[in-house]
């Protein structure tokens, strides 16, 4: 097993476009979060504001490019005619999806904790400059902060849980045009739909089901009670989603031709 | 000595025109059955999520658990078949045939709450409201065809900081003499009816008047309703910031104080007579805030209300179309793969190899892919809007009336913009020739600042509105099918529904991205190596 992590490791790091993504994802994580932070106008003091979140905003864009990367580990290995060099190498199929599972959630724990940590530290001081600090009444955005912490962590595990959402994806329908178009389309759809459903109990729902709705939870910080979900119940409901698709991803490699 | 004549085959020169190259593509996208099927996927599902959202969308209230469910009331249809409220306090008397009406207003007071609708009980309806009046409060003169809602009008007012002004029909608006009426600085109004057509003067003196506006209000009873009003808009602030939202608000009371009433025409002896015209969804003080006192030719109106185009509506024919999102995902995909997959397959080497002019084959294929995004995209909006508005309609939701070119410019421009965004698509894909970097380009690109402008409390207004202006999701714009009106006291933001862009002007934004995209796209598809 450690042979075939070390050969998936190697076909990641020699492509010259995963290391760019991956800067991408951070870059623009941080770059976006920023610039919410940044763009804040409060007047003075009289709005219900949750820092963390906005400090996070970033990861709604950081996560499209690990979805990227997720698909073209697996997508490209197909478009190449690589997948069948690899599965002549490894006939336990299951090991490839596997060792391919660990080194992507590998590279995006590392990406997403760096991006996290400084879209944090920046957001701290820009909502500074404008008078979001714990002395006006608001949550204050450190990491000594237990839900500030929370929600810094789970950010960078909901960053991973995409990344495996999007290789059980790609593994099941292998192109990555349709594999990414499906990826966007589970997390997009869900907060458009429920914008426009007034029915409660189906609104309710659907940010219950919603991938992302529901795995940004874990961002929260600020009146929790309002949430259908606890923000660990969120980033559950996300897991659910990746244990999903990867099963499928796994089933389609098991018993489909390369 | 004979001469050899060469070898000629004995086939006929192919003719390599546009034609031909059309034809081509035509053959490739309709054969490859994985675009076919996702045409025919985007179709169903913009179908399919306007079932859902209409099916699912009640609106209405149940007195007891096996009471029948009362739908929600449709608010009154003004002349032009919008919906309106008209909601005002109204001292009238009948005038028959042509005349007119002058008045001096000295003063223009409110009341506002903001604690919401009601005040305590028993006591009085403006106890505990904050004295102030509104920018679009409002007093002056009317002319209305009748006292029913929606009714044909026209009228001279002063506002609260708009100045003299002239409104007919709830949508027309024009300005009269600028600035704040007072003791000091009164202002003179007079309306002239004259068949249909009724005529507003101001005037700082009531010696030197300046025509206003001429208003032509089709249909006018020869009797028509004549007099002075007052009315004054809710009052709302609502503050809108990332991860929350407050909102604070209530009725609002105006008063005008009028004398120097003067008439011409054929006007009743008889006492004037105060009614409170009321809409049942208007957010107005009850009656008994309202009312009028006269003393001699001097009068003092109080009025809650409005008389304007409704506001707070939901855009039915939007709403019924939110499954364009998952159907401009699919043709995004294949968009990107039109190209893609000839670069995965190699098959772009024989494609240029056959027709050399580079820009002609891309042109073939922008062509080709917009006019078949085209069609599915006309079948799928021309079928969800009726569908949808059908579905919500059952399930009690008042339905804004909409014009018949209004309804062309939601479906023919959501076709557009799917056809749009299918070009973008294949532009993008044959800049990177990566279909997962392509595809998530295009879409993040339209979706993420739709998501981010549209859903209140992520960004600040501003924002949203600059995201809405620049990026490729003013597209959207096209499926809008609300106006706004400067003389509606209301905040248009995207988060309420309303597009900082005119419906072309945005689908114009979107179509201007995916022109650059094409020409960058020409340009490196000539230089680079296939």
């Amino acid at each position: 097993m450690t042979d075939v992590v070390h050969a998936e490791w190697t076909k990641v790091r020699t492509l010259p476009g995963t290391g760019w993504l991956l800067l991408a994802a951070a870059a623009l994580t941080v770059a976006v979060g920023a610039a919410a932070a940044n763009s804040v106008t409060c007047p003075a003091g009289g709005c219900q504001l949750d820092p963390a979140k906005v400090s996070l905003t970033g990861v709604d864009l950081g996560q499209a490019i690990v979805a990227i990367v997720a698909v073209t580990v697996v997508s490209g290995e197909y478009s190449t005619g690589m997948i069948r060099l690899t599965l002549a190498a490894t006939p336990r199929r299951w090991r490839v999806l596997a060792a391919k599972a660990a080194v992507v959630s590998a590279v995006t724990l590392a990406t997403g904790a760096v991006a996290v940590l400084v879209s944090v530290l920046a957001g701290g001081l820009l909502l500074g400059r404008h008078g979001i600090t714990a002395a006006h009444g608001y949550e204050a955005l450190s990491l000594g902060n237990g839900s500030v912490l929370r929600a810094a962590a789970g950010s960078v595990l909901y960053l991973a849980l995409i990344a495996l959402f999007s290789l059980g994806v790609a593994a099941a329908v292998r192109d990555s045009a349709v594999a990414i178009g499906v990826v966007l389309a589970l997390l997009f759809l869900f907060p458009i739909l429920s914008s426009v459903i007034t029915s409660p109990g189906w609104h309710r729902h659907l940010e219950q089901l919603s991938p992302m709705t529901a795995g940004l939870y874990i961002q929260a910080t600020t009146s929790l009670r309002s949430l259908p979900l606890t923000p660990w119940q969120g980033l559950g409901v996300l897991a659910a989603w990746a244990a999903g698709a990867m099963l499928a991803g796994a089933l389609v490699l098991r018993f489909r031709d390369a | 000595m004979t001469t050899l004549a060469p070898y000629r085959s004995e086939l006929h020169t192919g003719r390599d025109g546009f034609a031909q190259l059309l034809r081509a593509e035509w053959t490739k996208f309709r054969t490859v059955r994985g675009w076919v099927i996702g045409m025919a996927v985007a179709l169903l599902v913009i179908v399919g999520l306007g079932a859902l959202t209409g099916a699912n969308s009640e609106c209405g209230s149940q007195m007891g658990p096996n009471a029948p469910v009362l739908a929600c009331p449709a608010p009154p249809t003004g002349p032009g078949g919008e919906w309106v409220t008209d909601s005002f306090y109204f001292v009238r008397q009948p005038l028959a045939g042509d005349g007119s009406i002058t008045v001096r207003v000295t003063s223009l007071t409110g009341l506002y709450s903001t604690h919401g609708a009601s005040a305590a009980e028993g006591g009085s309806p403006t106890a505990g409201m904050t004295p102030g009046v509104q920018p679009w409060s409002k007093a002056g003169i009317i002319i209305k065809a009748s006292t029913r809602q929606g009714a044909a009008y026209a009228a001279m007012m002063v506002t609260g900081s708009h100045g003299v002004r002239m409104q007919w029909d709830f949508t027309h608006d024009v300005a009269g003499e600028a600035g704040t009426v007072s003791a000091a600085s009164s202002r003179w109004l007079r309306l002239t009816r004259s068949g249909d057509t009724v005529t507003g003067y101001d005037s700082p003196d009531g010696a030197h008047w300046t025509m206003v506006g001429t208003a032509t209000l089709t249909g006018l009873p020869s009797t028509a309703q004549t007099g002075l009003f007052a009315a004054s808009p809710g009052y709302s602030v609502n503050t809108t910031s990332l991860g929350g939202g407050s909102s604070k608000g209530g009725p609002t009371l105006a008063t005008g104080t009028f004398d120097q009433v003067s008439r011409q025409g054929a006007w009743p002896a008889a006492r004037w007579t105060g009614q409170d015209l009321q809409g049942t969804m208007d957010l107005a003080l009850s009656a008994s805030a309202q009312g009028f006192t006269q003393a001699g030719n001097r009068f003092t109106v109080s009025g809650s209300g409005d008389i304007a185009p409704a506001t707070d509506n939901t855009d039915s024919v939007k709403k019924t179309l939110a499954g364009t999102f998952a159907g401009l995902i699919a043709v995004v995909v294949i968009g990107v793969m039109f190209i893609t997959a000839e670069y995965r397959r190699g098959m772009i080497r024989t494609t240029l190899a056959a027709s050399p002019r580079r820009g002609r084959v891309l042109g073939a294929k922008a062509v080709v892919l917009a006019a078949a995004t085209f069609a599915a995209g006309l079948v799928a909006a021309a079928v969800t809007i009726p569908l949808g508005e059908h579905l919500l309609h059952q399930n009690g939701n008042p339905i804004p009336p909409v014009t018949a070119l209004t309804w062309l410019q939601v479906v023919v421009g959501t076709a557009a913009l799917l056809a749009v965004s299918a070009v973008l698509g294949l532009a993008v894909g044959t800049l990177l020739r990566r279909s997962a970097g392509a595809v998530t380009a295009v879409i993040v690109g339209i979706v993420l600042p739709y998501l981010l402008a549209t859903v209140p409390g992520i960004l600040p207004v501003g924002a949203e509105q600059w995201l809405l202006r620049v990026t490729p999701a003013a597209g959207f714009a096209v499926q809008q099918t609300f106006k706004q009106y400067l003389q509606v006291n209301t905040v248009y933001t995207p988060g309420t529904g309303y597009f900082p862009l005119s419906p072309w002007a945005g689908l114009a934004v979107l179509c201007a991205w995916a022109a650059a995209a094409l020409v960058l796209a020409l340009f490196l598809l000539r230089r680079r190596d296939a």
